[in-house]
């Protein structure tokens, strides 16, 4: 079952672990006055689980928008499994990317909102076969067969026929990451999926994470406030500090022995609360 | 009063002129209304203006004289005769048209901006994001403005009774002349009018209550009207009576 979410398999190019597959060189933003991302580089590996953490409006939801194309740099490029994302090679030289290229380019990448964003006017079922049939092409019967093994990987196999009006904010969620892995995208953004949870619903939502971070091979861009399941899935953590990352190591070394003074007072801020 | 004659060889015609001017015009209506209305959210600004400009041309222009110009000036300008009725049915189409696409690009507008994130992030096109998530979760909110402009668009065929189409107003007028008796004709009139509008507000009821099922809320309970509804004993309801989707309550 969690063989299903095998991230290379539909789009064919099985790569090596460990080769570089996003990579953002000197990325920009501003927004309005405020440069909210200050020419930012840094670059995941494939199947690696990166986690972003640092005190809100330090840029880490940013990235993850820009990397799903929600938003567009002002400066910089991106580069997805060797394409470029925010750009199109054109006579060797780079332009602005059509339509058709982001489109083909964003396949690759899958995301999870933090308000779930399921379509109210599908059912379970259809939310999670939508896309692969619609955008993917698949035919019926081999979506549904997909969407039904997500959905039960995600615990929620008696809700299949549900309105998402019908289910808890923890089920919406599990929907939701069934429905981003349907469509086999070979990196999966998480954008604080739990924040919008009642606390008793966030432990369901962090263990099927977890299970998947386990069983998949899947490369994650995890931003969370939940210091304890980022420690458990990450292969490295990304502190942020004003649009710029100020350190970054392995989860034992940043939790246990940060270098950076600012590290240490985001940490017992928000280590705190526990 | 009437005749019995005039009743049926004036009045009853006209009934149904009046109900296929209405369903006619409201046809072309809805059409122009979710092109012109989609096309006012697009992020391209020509097609936003083309759009643009056509609300506002249809929207300030007074749909009778529209008609009296499309019967009595294009002959004169383009040597091209419309029939009456056609004629009486693109003004009031393309008039209401224009309404419509402010409904339409209003309950557009409305959905979240994350609905439209998570078609993107889903690889879905533009057009696809529109189809399959955009239109079917506004539908329900445009219901209820879209019942009150049929209603009103109904009430309005009685201009073409201006343009000779032997409509229901026309056909009144014509048995007020024979009978020289105004109150009772003008009276039925207004009935029919009325019960004609009832019919299209309870039809949109179900309409209504179908598309908020089809985003999984809860129809509305209406027990009041449900009460009031014509439903044969046993069997389905009759005049557009909600027993589809309410179930057996």
């Amino acid at each position: 079952m969690p063989a299903s979410v095998d991230s290379q398999e539909s789009n064919g190019q099985s790569r090596a672990s460990g080769a570089e597959l996003v990579r953002f060189n000197k990325i920009t933003k501003r927004f309005g006055d405020v440069k909210v991302l200050d020419e930012l580089s840094f670059s995941v590996d494939t199947g690696k689980h990166v986690t972003l953490i640092g005190p809100s409006g330090s840029g880490k939801t940013t990235i993850l928008r820009l990397l799903m194309t929600l938003l567009t740099p002002d400066e910089g490029s991106i580069v997805v499994d060797g394409d470029y994302l925010t750009h199109q090679e054109k006579n060797g030289k780079l332009v602005k990317p059509s339509e058709k290229h982001v489109r083909e380019v964003r396949k690759k990448i899958g995301m999870v909102f933090q308000q779930f964003n399921l379509f109210p006017n599908m059912k379970v079922l259809r939310n999670v076969t939508e896309a692969p049939r619609h955008v993917l092409g698949l035919p019926k019967d081999e979506a549904v067969h997909r969407a039904e093994e997500l959905i039960e990987l995600v615990g929620l196999s008696e809700h299949l026929d549900k309105y998402p009006s019908q289910l808890s904010g923890g089920q919406q969620q599990r929907v939701a990451i069934a429905r981003a892995l349907a469509m086999r995208p070979q990196v999966l953004c998480l954008d604080e999926v739990t924040a919008a949870l009642d606390p008793e619903l966030v432990a369901g939502v962090l263990d099927v994470l977890r299970d998947i971070a386990q069983t998949a091979d899947i490369t994650m861009l995890v931003v969370t406030h939940e210091m304890s399941f980022a420690r458990d899935i990450s292969d490295a953590v990304l502190m942020f500090d004003a649009g710029k990352i100020i350190e970054s190591g392995p989860p034992d070394k940043i939790f246990t022995d940060p270098e950076h003074g600012r590290t240490r007072e985001f940490l017992s801020t928000v280590l705190r609360g526990l | 009063m009437m005749t019995r004659g005039m009743f049926e060889t004036y009045f009853l015609p006209g009934v149904w002129i009046t109900i296929q001017v209405t369903l006619y015009s409201a046809l072309m209506a809805a059409v122009i209304a979710f092109v012109i209305g989609t096309m006012r959210t697009s992020q391209l600004w020509i097609v936003r203006f083309i759009s643009g400009t056509y609300f506002e041309i249809f929207r300030g222009m007074s749909a009778l004289v529209f008609m009296f110009w499309l019967v009595f000036s294009l002959p004169l300008i383009f040597q091209w005769q419309l029939v009456p009725m056609f004629a009486g049915v693109l003004a009031m189409g393309l008039t209401y048209g224009a309404y419509g696409s402010e409904i339409v690009r209003g309950a557009l507008a409305a959905v979240p901006v994350a609905q439209r994130e998570a078609g993107l992030a889903l690889g879905f096109s533009r057009f696809d994001r529109l189809r399959r998530i955009e239109i079917p979760q506004a539908w329900p909110e445009m219901v209820p403005p879209l019942n009150n402009l049929l209603i009103e668009l109904l009430k309005c065929t009685a201009l073409v009774s201006t343009i000779t189409v032997a409509d229901m107003t026309f056909a009144g007028n014509l048995v007020r002349i024979g009978e020289s008796e105004s109150a009772p004709i003008y009276t039925l009139l207004l009935v029919v009018y009325f019960v004609m509008a009832f019919i299209i507000t309870r039809g949109m009821r179900v309409v209504e209550r179908q598309a908020k099922a089809g985003i999984g809320q809860a129809p509305p309970r209406t027990s009041f009207w449900e009460k009031l509804s014509l439903r044969e004993p046993g069997g389905e309801g009759t005049t557009g009576a909600p027993s589809k989707i309410g179930g057996a309550q």
